[in-house]
């Protein structure tokens, strides 16, 4: 019997202390961004460009427009293209081509971010030039995969009766699934397309060599632009003390965004 | 016929859509097959080639293949330890008030950019394993495994440590589904038996969810395999093959981060994208596995 209790308590221990040794570091994290990151968030922080290297000042709204229109461009590509996807997945009869597309779409979601920056820089780069377009590109590589998987699911989720009533009322397949199944499947498509927002705009691998950085606010979507998570990882590795803060704030603004938008969508929009 | 021409065009907007997912696959190998000819003219020896010295012109991905199946081996041993006691904890252990808190907080913190964690790497991590891990260590120097050291502290050890810290939410989140679908009923005809928690855990609940639990811990490897901007930033890009976790080392992921933009010549560009397509190869591959492991124990759960 006491060997018994003993495993019993050796199993409850052996599960606290995994939590424990995990928590520590990734609460220290959050906190160190917390700290270092506010001594750095000026209204100047927000608004102005970047000093030359090893120059007191400056701010980081190069990187702030950057990573939004990085963003939003990436939207514009990958949400109708998955969206589309997802229906044919989902609201077209089985086929052969189906599986093998949602086979490959499984597989594409494997894909290293790194690997998607070579991929856009060896399509786009190397015939446009370093480009917010070509970054767009590399974060839609990543971005597709991801939304037509919870689309698919988020379709899926909808009764077969709705769309039965629907057309049994005489109503065309086009009206029922852009009426009444988008509509019902709405909430769950909305959080599928904001978590993918929250995790590609932390994204830098794909950036590195396609949106390259600009220490200047872009003024077209063909030319190089900065990103927060580019500016963070160019300003980490550099030899300046003050970068270094400038960092630890781009860091702060960069996890403070990423996880609101993740915590809307746990809350505000999945429905359990 | 005329009535039907709304679904006629829907039908193909979205049949051409999808189809954009195979063009994109095959296009993403035919880019990175077609850009790294030059490098498989000698065939195995890039991959087996162990020198990489881009001034004299010597190409050899092995280093780089070592340091990544090295860290991420290592990573995802340290997180299924770690994430299935969480997973056992959060499904078996904690009262039910917990559960749910802990969870979503887990949750959460896998959404952190990897950038950050880097950034916390090089100025907190880094210097913890100089100061506190790595004089420990050194007690143990008599094995190969943990016989150098840095004055950094930007080492593997270092890089396996952010990689566990990244990947195991991911195994834990996973590794708890699989638990809470183990039956009810199985594990309360145990404990009615006189069970302690451990058996129950021990013979019902591993055995039971033991699939969806490697499926994670498959998945987990994908990610540590291609992670690269928090190990680029913590490992020390040195490209040599080390036995000791406590020397710098380098990844295939790390070094295109690193060497992409400054690689001069079309043979030190093709190596690169030659690396990208290996890598590529390997995540997809561990990437298919896992995910068939969890298909498959969807359709049986």
């Amino acid at each position: 019997m006491a060997a018994r209790r003993l495993k019993d308590n050796a199993l409850t221990i052996y599960s606290i202390l995994s939590l424990v040794v995990i928590a520590i570091p990734l609460l220290h994290i959050i906190a160190t961004t917390l700290i270092n990151g506010a001594q750095s968030l000026t209204p100047e922080f927000f608004t102005s460009l970047p000093k030359p290297p090893g120059e007191e000042g400056g701010g980081v709204a190069n990187a702030i427009q950057g990573t939004a229109i990085l963003v939003a461009l990436t939207m514009l590509i990958s949400v109708p293209a998955a969206l589309l996807t997802a229906i044919y997945l989902s609201e077209f009869p089985e086929s052969r081509l189906r599986d093998l597309i949602r086979l490959l779409n499984d597989t594409f979601m494997g894909t290293p971010s790194i690997v998607a920056g070579v991929f856009a820089y060896t399509l786009l780069v190397t015939k446009f030039g370093f480009s917010a377009l070509a970054g767009a590109f590399a974060l839609s590589v990543l971005a597709v995969p991801m939304m037509v998987k919870t689309m698919e699911e988020a379709l899926k989720l909808v009764p077969t009766d709705i769309r039965e009533a629907g057309l049994s009322l005489g109503i065309r397949h086009w009206r029922v699934v852009t009426s009444i199944v988008l509509r019902t499947a709405m909430p769950a498509i909305a959080s599928g397309v904001l978590l993918t927002v929250a995790r590609i705009s932390g994204e830098t691998a794909p950036l590195l060599f396609t949106a390259f950085g600009n220490p200047n606010f872009a003024t077209g979507i063909l030319e190089p632009v900065s990103a927060l998570p580019l500016m963070i990882y160019v300003y980490a590795i550099s030899p300046y003390p003050d970068w270094h803060r400038k960092a630890w704030g781009a860091s702060l603004v960069l996890m403070i965004a990423v996880l609101t938008i993740n915590l809307i969508t746990k809350y505000k929009l999945r429905r359990r | 016929m005329k009535r039907a021409r709304g679904d006629r065009v829907f039908w193909l907007l979205a049949f051409f859509s999808s189809l954009s997912v195979i063009v994109m696959f095959t296009l993403l190998f035919y880019e990175l097959l077609s850009n790294s000819v030059p490098i498989w003219k000698d065939g195995m020896s890039f991959i087996t080639g162990m020198v990489w010295d881009p001034l004299k012109g010597l190409f050899g991905a092995f280093p780089f293949i070592y340091g990544t199946l090295l860290t991420a081996t290592f990573a995802i041993l340290l997180s299924t330890f770690l994430g299935v006691g969480i997973a056992i904890f959060l499904s078996e252990i904690a009262p039910s008030s917990l559960r749910v808190i802990i969870s979503s907080i887990i949750e959460l913190i896998a959404a952190i950019p990897s950038v950050i964690i880097g950034l916390w790497g090089i100025f907190v991590l880094a210097p913890f394993v100089r100061d506190n891990l790595q004089p420990l260590l050194q007690h143990l120097s008599f094995i190969p495994l943990f016989s150098g050291k840095t004055l950094s502290g930007l080492s593997m050890l270092t890089a396996i440590l952010v990689l566990t810290f990244m990947v195991t939410p991911i195994v834990a989140a996973i590794a708890r589904e699989a638990l809470l679908m183990v039956p009810e009923d199985l594990k309360e005809a145990l404990y009615s038996l006189g069970a302690t928690r451990y058996e129950v855990v021990r013979h019902v609940c591993i055995p039971y969810a033991r699939q969806g639990i490697f499926g994670g811990v498959i998945l987990g490897y994908g990610r540590a395999l291609g992670e690269t901007m928090a190990v680029t930033m913590v490992i020390g890009n040195t490209p040599s093959i080390s036995a000791s976790i406590l020397n710098p080392g380098y990844t295939m992921a790390a070094v295109i981060a690193n060497e992409f933009t400054e690689a001069t010549g079309d043979v030190y560009l093709s190596a690169l994208i030659g690396i990208a397509l290996l890598l590529l190869l390997i995540s997809l591959a561990v990437n298919l596995v896992g995910r068939m492991i969890v298909w498959k124990w969807q359709q049986e759960g």
